[in-house]
């Protein structure tokens, strides 16, 4: 009962996510001025910058959880683990996206091999591969310490994604901070961070339940399988 | 704790050591000093006739006061800077709409003999200032998108 409570709640958490990246976006195209050098093409780091912090979010959740899943073997961690991994993958996607429309007219080349690049492109197979080894592995119990192992391996690649733009040179710009951006184009970067983060919070949640759901089917349906094998066994 | 539990945690605590081991090794600089994105004008004077021919990115800043356009429109001469070294480019690229004196550029390509640096890849790099426009800017959008209509020539 409690678990269907949360489920409402996450509903309205996914609503206003869907409602203030409306108005953040608003602000964005319509208020925030343009950018000195690239005009109106800068607007897309309005969504280019929310998805890349909350892919990052999401995998952290995720790398939390693999941590927790290992230690107390619940399929609640591992479902929502795996929910983190679907959703981070998924605007990981988007991220290397709406970088390569935004390099095109700026830089030059929809894409090279700077390392930013490269390191996001890294973190979404890593974490793509995550998803493939889960549907690999029959056993459930086995599939959750394997997928967080690798959840946990994967995971080091995130803050090579972060850092590495400081680290080595690269054609990626390094972090803005507030003080190197326009207050009125913080706005709308602030609110579309939380809007984002809020619409993925619901999908985190969404999937775990799908996940826990197809759990469930396996559990169930499993004698049934094990059956029809003995059938055709024996034939 | 049972045994497969005991194991279960080694595991844990492995896999952790070995992800925060190889964070530090790159964090420490263990590969930094092979992971060169692009060289700097005085790395390449540096490096003198080893880079004559071979595939090398080279950045640095577009030296004031040094481009020239061709004639026809495919081809740019400039100088990259990093304040210490210039090195001549000639460039066969059409340059995004933000090419411009003073700004970053990495371009790929091979020195030749000669000591100019010939590309055919060149790239614009953006800081991490986004500012308004200020008064008497003007941004043509248009002809942002227009460089992107042009290909490469190959001739």
């Amino acid at each position: 009962m409690k678990e269907a409570r949360g489920g409402m709640w996450m509903k309205y958490v996914g609503a206003f996510g869907l409602l203030l990246l409306l108005v953040g976006s608003y602000i964005g195209l319509f208020v925030a001025p343009a950018e000195r050098h690239m005009g109106d093409v800068a607007r897309i780091m309005y969504v280019h910058v929310p998805t890349a912090w909350v892919a990052m979010v999401c995998y952290t959740i995720a790398f939390g959880l693999a941590i927790v899943s290992l230690w107390k073997e619940t399929a609640v961690s591992d479902a929502r683990m795996t929910g983190a991994i679907e959703t981070g993958v998924v605007l990981n996607g988007l991220l290397l996206l709406q970088g390569m429309i935004w390099g095109r007219p700026t830089w030059g080349v929809w894409w090279d091999w700077d390392v930013r690049l490269t390191t996001s492109l890294v973190m979404f197979l890593l974490f793509a591969g995550v998803l493939a080894l889960r549907s690999f592995v029959d056993d459930a119990r086995r599939r959750a310490a394997w997928s967080a192992v690798a959840t946990i391996v994967a995971f080091v690649d995130v803050p090579l994604v972060y850092f590495c733009v400081r680290w080595w040179r690269s054609l990626h710009q390094v972090q803005s901070t507030p003080s190197t951006v326009d207050p009125m184009m913080v706005i709308p970067l602030r609110i579309n961070a939380f809007a984002v983060l809020f619409v993925a919070l619901w999908m985190i949640h969404m999937r775990k339940r799908i996940e826990l759901a197809r759990r469930k089917r396996e559990e169930t349906d499993l004698p049934e399988r094990l059956a029809v094998q003995e059938g055709e066994a024996n034939a | 704790m049972s045994n497969e539990r005991k194991r279960r945690r080694l595991f844990i605590i492995a896999a952790a050591a070995v992800a925060a081991a190889t964070l530090g090794y790159l964090a420490s600089g263990g590969i930094g000093e092979n992971l060169v994105y692009y060289w700097s004008p005085s790395e390449l004077e540096a490096a003198g006739d080893e880079a004559i021919g071979a595939s090398i990115r080279l950045g640095g800043l577009v030296a004031p006061g040094s481009i020239e356009r061709g004639g026809d429109g495919l081809t740019l001469k400039f100088a990259v800077t990093d304040g210490e070294c210039e090195v001549p480019v000639y460039a066969s690229a059409v340059p995004p709409a933000m090419f411009r004196e003073g700004i970053g550029v990495v371009v790929e390509g091979t020195m030749r003999d000669d000591g100019t640096f010939e590309t055919r890849r060149l790239m614009v790099k953006h800081d991490n200032e986004y500012t308004a426009p200020a008064e008497g800017d003007s941004v043509d959008v248009e002809k942002m998108m227009q460089s992107m209509q042009f290909e490469r020539s190959e001739s």
